[in-house]
């Protein structure tokens, strides 16, 4: 009998007969009575309420229109002064039309370690939950590989309010695709494993940036 | 379960050590006092927390009645988005495989991300012997590894150490393990982070294995969800060419949106956060982006002889929060080494005796290290009743009984130790269907109350070793009842 037979085999005279099935029982027996959101907001609000749990949680937020958001990023970069920045493959060129820094085009950039000299990484988001102050990342063309925004230092984060902008993580896990890899990212890297005390800044980017952009 | 701790005294020698440890119990009452207060405060940002736990308990309840149909399709979905499963019925089986998987690929080094489930089989053990050294990427499980230590809590291994061992630790050992501390290294907390960032990060960026373990997945999509803090997950979940996931079978979920009850209660619960700085999810492999080969070990290890205890089974909705331990006024003050298992406290103390069986002294003492004070069961956001079945194993240990291990049935005999427990309750049980004996010993009691020791002399020694004695009251309640018939006690003192 392989291990799967075996483990399969012991599941069954565990839990003994069923009357239905998996599928009938679970409409059954989990309740949904707990809250799609969390107390009535409007929009504004909404949007406001993640800025709000952003900042709480050590990200550096930046309010801007589509107009201003080349310049915004043009300053941001220039203040924390890296030589490159990557760019996922796409990037609306106009948000960088304004920046000094050289743009560098992930695939460019392939190993690990080339990654590593890369000062910051600037880009776009599939949804912000506002809640609980959380922007996700879904590999689209405009957010490029996972590792393009882990390996870098600094990651600057567009986020369209207040079409990209969900209030709670239902609302969130509905509108994502399970299908592409996901990465939720809540402030910037963190440890809690020196006397359980939150400490910012451990492997992921040191410096988050999200813009949110009207 | 891991080799690590074969051996270990049973709970209560244990604790007596731990407890004389001044610092040691600075140190977990320092750490949980700070992560008490501010998961109250996180929960009570949710008016309907007391839903979401419901719903959280009857996923679980609900995915364990009908495991075996999920694991057949969480099997499915895995390999359909290009992922391999494998099955293994206990920690060698998981080992064998997971070995035999690093060696295919030739490396000779392997990242790992926290995983209960690798601690709990002994894994980085096993891969040493076959030459293959893993590096631990989480900070508290680097301090535990360069400090040559064991953990000693579910969510921060490394809670008995303060930041002045920790500091201690880095300055000496990390040189053996790769990039030394950085000169001068102090004991300040972003400090110690950086070091650490430092130390691991070559490692990362050459890695081409990675081992993880997973906090959920989804059967209906495939999906596997890691929730962590430094980014170390991050790097072993997407550097690596091959990923190997050792997940217990517990883990799976049926569908993608039972995620939006745990996401919203696992990192409340266990680091008092909205949410964790990262959480990562993925299903199979992606073309262009992170690992090429998936490998999926489902191990089960004692948790379908869990299963088949309907009292016990309950201990399998465990997320692996910690909140439980945070809480616990034995944790606190005994420290999670005490408990002989990589599960310590509340959780571990139904976890591991049932997980491991009944065959050794520890596993045997760990349903009796709790008060029953309930705090447990209150924090839990799957509401696990602990105490409901610590009281259930104590009695098996003291009764004996019907068990399953290994798949198979067995009658376990009732332990030594505790024939005069036993003893006592079967005179109680006597006494109380007798009721003129019961008036007559009561009494006897209560006339001779002067007389009666602090301490129970014989087999009842160990017993008040413990406890402070209950003091006899003048009159039974029963008396009390016949002389006044209910009216007021005129005269009487409590």
């Amino acid at each position: 009998m392989s291990s799967r037979e075996r483990v399969l085999a012991r599941v069954q005279r565990a839990v003994g007969e069923r009357p239905e099935s998996a599928a009938e029982a679970y409409v059954r027996e989990v309740p949904r009575t707990y809250l799609v959101e969390h107390g009535a907001r409007t929009t504004a609000e909404t949007v406001d309420l993640l800025a709000e749990n952003l900042a709480d949680y050590r990200a550096l937020v930046h309010r801007t229109d589509e107009e201003e958001l080349p310049y915004l990023l043009m300053r941001l970069l220039a203040e924390a002064g890296p030589d490159t920045v990557l760019v996922p493959p796409g990037l609306p060129p106009e948000w960088l039309a304004a920046a000094d820094p050289v743009r560098l085009h992930d695939r460019a950039v392939s190993t690990p370690q080339e990654l590593d000299r890369v000062g910051a990484v600037v880009t776009g988001c599939a949804l912000a939950v506002a809640e609980t102050g959380t922007i996700v990342l879904d590999g689209s063309p405009d957010q490029g590989r996972r590792r393009i925004t882990l390996i870098p230092d600094h990651h600057i984060c567009v986020v369209r309010v207040p079409q990209q902008v969900v209030a709670s993580v239902p609302q969130a896990l509905s509108r994502l695709d399970p299908r592409r890899p996901l990465t939720w990212i809540s402030g910037p890297s963190a440890t809690s494993d020196i006397e359980l005390d939150r400490v910012e800044g451990v492997h992921g980017p040191r410096t988050l940036q999200v813009i949110l952009v009207e | 379960m891991s080799g690590t701790f074969v051996g270990m005294p049973a709970f209560p020698a244990a604790a007596r050590e731990a407890v004389g440890d001044a610092t040691l119990r600075a140190n977990l009452r320092h750490a949980t006092h700070t992560i008490r207060d501010k998961r109250a405060r996180a929960v009570a940002e949710l008016d309907d927390w007391a839903a979401l736990r419901e719903a959280g308990r009857r996923i679980k309840d609900h995915t364990l009645r009908h495991l075996d149909t999920y694991l057949v399709q969480l099997e499915e979905s895995v390999t359909a988005a290009g992922g391999t499963v494998h099955w293994a019925a206990d920690a060698d089986e998981a080992n064998a495989i997971v070995t035999e998987l690093v060696r295919a690929t030739g490396e000779r080094e392997v990242v790992k991300v926290k995983s209960m489930a690798t601690q709990e089989i002994g894994l980085n053990e096993a891969l040493e012997e076959a030459g293959i050294r893993a590096y631990e990427t989480d900070l508290a499980e680097l301090i535990v590894q360069l400090g040559k230590d064991r953990p000693s809590h579910i969510l921060v291994p490394a809670i008995h150490r303060n930041r002045g061992e920790i500091g201690a630790i880095f300055r000496r050992e990390m040189a053996g393990w790769g990039r030394p501390a950085p000169e001068g290294l102090t004991d300040s907390p972003a400090e110690l982070a950086e070091a650490a960032r430092l130390h691991l990060r070559e490692k990362f960026l050459r890695a081409k294995v990675g081992i993880s373990g997973a906090n959920f997945m989804v059967a209906e999509t495939g999906t596997l969800v890691v929730l962590e803090s430094e980014g170390n997950g991050r790097m072993c979940l997407t550097l690596p060419e091959t990923l190997i996931s050792v997940v217990g079978i517990e883990k799976v979920v049926p569908t993608w949106r039972d995620l939006e009850v745990f996401l919203q209660t696992l990192p409340r619960s266990s680091t008092a956060e909205r949410m964790n700085p990262y959480t990562s999810t993925w299903t199979g492999t992606t073309d262009g982006d992170g690992p090429k080969t998936f490998h999926l070990v489902l191990l089960d290890n004692g948790r379908t002889d869990t299963l088949a205890d309907e009292v016990g089974r309950q201990a399998l909705r465990c997320i692996r929060c910690s909140a439980c331990l945070n809480v616990c006024p034995v944790y606190e003050r005994a420290g999670g080494h005490a408990y002989g298992s990589v599960y310590p406290g509340p959780i571990g103390a139904i976890l591991s005796p049932q997980l491991r069986g009944m065959g050794s002294e520890i596993d045997r003492s760990l349903p009796f290290a709790s008060s029953l004070c309930g705090a447990c069961y209150e924090v839990c956001p799957v509401a696990i009743d602990i105490p409901e079945v610590l009281v259930h194993l104590r009695e098996r240990v003291a009764e004996g009984g019907e068990v399953v291990r290994n798949g198979a049935r067995i009658t376990v005999r009732p332990a030594k130790g505790h024939a005069a427990e036993r003893a006592a309750m079967r005179a109680a049980a006597w006494a109380f269907r007798r009721p003129g004996v019961l008036r007559t010993g009561q009494r006897l009691a209560s006339g001779t109350r002067r007389l009666h020791p602090r301490r129970l002399p014989g087999p009842g020694r160990a017993w008040s070793a413990s406890r402070e004695l209950p003091e006899v009251p003048r009159e039974s309640f029963r008396d009390w009842w016949q002389r006044t018939q209910g009216g007021p006690a005129e005269g009487s003192t409590k």
